[in-house]
Parts: C-alpha cells; structure tokens; sequence
C-alpha cells in the first residue's frame, strides 16, 4: 500500500496525542502513589495488580456521577471551560521534538509532531492561552470562591510568564533558532567523554535560567507550591469548585498534561532533549564492529534516544510530584513577590549575564 | 490556500460582528480572542509566523486575559448596562460612519497586484528577517516605541505604588 509522508506525520500526530492521554491517565496514578511513598503510606492497591487499573476506576467514577449545573450559571461558558483547559493543554506538545529521524527505506519518520521555526513561541502562546480554560470556568461558576480562584490563576499566570519569557530569551541568545528541533540538535556534541556531552546541554550553561524556568513552570501549571487558584483552605476548590463528574475530570487531566508538556519543554531546552551521552560513539561502534548498515544504526540511535527524553520528562513529572508532597503552599502575597521582586530582576540580570559570556566567548 | 482564506475572513468578520452585538461583556471578550486568532490565522497564510505567535502571546494571551480579569470583576450585566442618551447614540452612529467611509474610499483605489512567483522571498515573514529589518532599516523607530512602551511602564509603576501612611491589609 502507498503510504504518503504526510500520512506518517499523521500518525505520528495521533501517537503523540495518545502518549499525553496515557502519560496524563497514569500521573494520576503516580501521583497517589509517590503521595503514599512520600508519606510512608500503602497507597492505591485494590485495582488491578499494583493498583495499576486505579486510573479506569476512576475515570468510570467520574463519568458517572451527576452533572450538576450550578443555579445561575451561565451554561455555555460552564461547559466550554474544562474544553478549552484540554484542547490548549494537548494542543503545546504538538512541536515538541520527541525523537530524531526514523528511516525505513525512502520514508523518513519525523518524532515530532510538526516542525514548526517558531516551535518555542508556539509552546509559550499555547501556556498563555491555558489560563482561559480556568478563568472561563471559574467564572461561568456563578461562585464567588471561583470566581476567586480564576482570577488569582489569570494574575498568577501573567505575572509568572514575563519571568518565563526573559528565561527563554537568554536560551534564544545562544541558540540564535526559535525552533525546538534546531535547539536540541545544538546540544548534540561528540565529545569523547561523558561529562563534555552533558556540558554541552543547556542546563549547563544556563543554570539560572533553568531554575526560573522550574519555578516558572510549577507556577504556569498551578502546580503546589503555587497552587493558589485551587488554594483548599481559603476557596474550598477554586475555580473548579462547583464542577462536577467528567468536566471536573477534564480539568484535572489539563492539569497533568500541563505537567508532562512543561516536563518535555525543559527536558527539550534544557537538558539535551533526545541527545544522550555517547551516542556517536555508539553509533560509530555499532557500524565498525557489529557491521551495521549507518541506517540502521542511526534508527537505534533514534529509538534509545526516545527512551532517553522519556526517562528525562518521567524524572521531571517525579519532581513535581516530589515537590507537591514536601513543600506546603505559598501565601499569596509571597507568591506574587516572589514573581515580580526576585524572578524578574533574576531573569534580567540572567540575560546580561548570558550577553556578557557570549560577547567575551566564554560560552556560545 | 484561497477557501481557507475565506474561511478565516468569514470567522473573523462574524466574530467582529459578536464583540459588538453581544449582551453579555465577557462573550464580547471571547469574540475578540477569536477575532485575534482569525487574524493570526492570516498572517500564517502571509507566510509571517512570528508575527502570528507573537499575536497569539501578546494579545490574546496577555492583553485579553487583563481584559477578562477586569470585565469579571466589574460584574457587568444586563440590568447594570447604563443606557445612553440618544444624542450619545447618534453621535456614535455618525463617527462610526465616516471611519467606515474613509476606510472604503481609501481602499476603493487599491489595485490588487499578484505577486511574482520567481522573485518573492518565501522566508519574508520568518523571525530572522525581520529582525535584521527591525534593528536595521527601522532601528531609530523601534528604540522610539520601546522608549515610549518604557515611560508608560514606568507610569504604571508610579500609578501603583503604594502611598504613604496608606495599608491593603
């Protein structure tokens, strides 16, 4: 059967919109259970072996409790709200480069969603359309408390995205490419030890930048410590107070899928993305002494490199969760002066710094 | 290429239409965000990717969501709507007309020319481009805005800075 390229970067769409969905499902899992170990606790257990069918339990749980529309509500907007939290948060892992080329004759398999030269701005708008999803729902609620929560994630939102942008420009400023692809290609080095392959991984370079960057990103995906909009103790649920069954759902699993996308982003700028240490050395060794055809070589190359981002964004969803158990949540004043009187000055100062280094030639 | 096109044109001119017929303030709001997306759709189809992201990120992702901060917290509804006096109305009509007009004279001149397939330059729109424009050609203007955006930050700053003797909580 003729199979157009096109037709693969189909699947591969569908593939990377599965993975989320899946990712998404089993952090909630996750979540229990690194709650359980963080706490000395069994955690999820009953469901499946391990407790792994948990995730269905629940999702035949929620989608059939009731669907409660709260007096005065405005319906449209209720229900349009958890919609829009999904489709932005599944919509930013669409450019995000999972893996480098698969080749199966003439068809070469792009991991990536779409390769777009303006891959990071894409990620970044799609961030800053996330917060819609809440507010509209906070507010369509017809509850003060939601109303509360929507308008504490908007403030919180805005406020955590200029640190996060002047934490992007300092990477752009090496890069010199918007694109997620050409950024991971530049920290690619065949450097014959590993500690040079994982100097050339932008953490190394941008230690600053990345931990604004972190902690912009527990912010942008209202994660604790800054989970202010669905602060418990002062708005009982936030802006999801007054939701209920799978829309209430939905709004969880935008959460989660916040979480893996923010997890894959930093993995992607930050920390290599698919390069992993050796990998041309393993390539070369696979081709001289195993005579393998380069092609082949480089799919193997490809596939450990997949795992490998993987493993990266599984070790960043655990920080999360590590952090949610261990830190108790900010007041909001301090949340916002964190935002405005150290991040943003920080992430500025970073800039310089970085202009400094590249203009002296101490890094490139 | 040409029905996505009018496709977008068709949203966004229905989309305009519900910013201003709309009852209710927020789904003015809402129109407008839609409104933003439909006109990055066409810069998208301009071949100008940054100048659609940036759009995406700076109005409707910023500038919209401090317009839906505030609308929320006024609480605006139908029986709070203040009705305007008709002279306000006809005055409106009137102003509104003849930005129409001049809009469709100016416009009624323009001879729509195709573009040269041969020599046009399909990285135009893309980032490094115009960069080098910006910081080249339009390097005085582009300092200019940027000294202007400053001052009004600046401003704003001093709007909200706290006064003497006064306390939030």
């Amino acid at each position: 059967m003729d199979f157009p390229p096109l037709a693969w970067q189909g699947v591969v769409v569908l593939v990377v919109f599965g993975v989320s969905l899946l990712i998404a499902t089993y952090s909630t899992y996750a979540e229990r259970v690194i709650a359980a170990f963080l706490q000395d606790r069994v955690g999820p257990d009953r469901a499946g072996p391990f407790g792994l069918l948990q995730p269905l339990a629940d999702a035949v749980k929620l989608f059939t409790k009731e669907e409660f529309f709260p007096a005065g509500a405005n319906r449209a907007l209720f229900v349009f709200g958890p919609c829009l939290a999904m489709i932005t948060a599944l919509m930013s892992s669409a450019v995000i480069p999972f893996g480098n080329v698969l080749q199966f004759g003439e068809t070469a398999i792009h991991l990536q969603g779409i390769e777009i030269n303006v891959g990071m701005l894409y990620v970044f708008g799609m961030v800053s359309l996330g917060v819609y999803g809440i507010m509209i729902g906070g507010w369509a609620s017809n509850n003060k408390f939601s109303l509360l929560g929507a308008i504490r994630a908007a403030s919180q939102n805005i406020s955590y995205e200029i640190a996060m942008g002047l934490a992007l420009i300092a990477v752009l400023m090496m890069s010199g490419s918007l694109s997620l692809r050409e950024i991971t290609f530049q920290q690619a080095s065949d450097a014959p030890f590993v500690w040079q392959d994982v100097f050339n991984w932008n953490v190394m370079k941008q230690p600053l930048g990345f931990l604004i960057f972190i902690v912009c990103a527990f912010a942008e995906t209202n994660r604790t410590p800054f989970d202010l909009p669905e602060c418990e103790t002062e708005l009982i649920g936030g802006y999801h107070t007054e939701y209920s069954s799978m829309k209430m759902g939905l709004y969880l699993f935008a959460e989660y899928i916040n979480v893996f996308v923010a997890s894959a982003v930093m993995s992607v700028l930050y920390f290599g993305g698919f390069n992993f240490p050796f990998q041309f050395e393993l390539r070369n060794w696979l081709v001289s002494s195993q005579r393998l055809e380069l092609v082949t070589a480089s799919n193997i190359i490809t596939i450990v490199g997949l795992l490998g981002i993987f493993a990266k964004i599984f070790s960043f969803i655990f920080f999360f969760m590590w952090v949610r158990w261990t830190l108790p949540r900010f007041r909001y004043d301090q949340l916002m002066r964190l935002g405005w009187t150290i991040l943003i000055p920080l992430a500025i100062f970073n800039i310089l710094l970085t202009g400094g280094l590249i203009t002296f030639g101490i890094i490139k | 290429m040409s029905s996505l096109f009018l496709f977008l044109s068709f949203v966004a001119l229905l989309s305009a239409l519900g910013v201003v017929l709309a009852k209710n303030p927020v789904h003015s709001v809402l129109f407008l965000i839609l409104t933003f997306f439909t006109l990055s759709g066409h810069y998208l189809l301009l071949n100008a990717q940054f100048l659609a992201a940036v759009n995406i990120i700076v109005y409707a992702g910023a500038i919209m969501v401090l317009f839906l901060f505030v609308i929320m917290f006024l609480n605006l509804n139908e029986d709070t709507e203040p009705h305007k006096p008709a002279l306000a109305k006809f005055a409106a009509a009137i102003a509104g007309g003849s930005l129409l007009l001049i809009l469709v004279a100016a416009m009624r001149d323009i001879q729509p020319e195709g573009y040269n397939a041969t020599s046009f330059d399909s990285q135009i729109g893309m980032v490094d481009k115009l960069g080098l424009v910006l910081f080249q050609q339009y390097a005085l203007p582009f300092e200019l805005a940027s000294i202007l955006l400053l001052a009004a930050m600046v401003g704003s700053v001093m709007l909200g800075k706290r006064e003497t003797g006064e306390r939030n909580f």
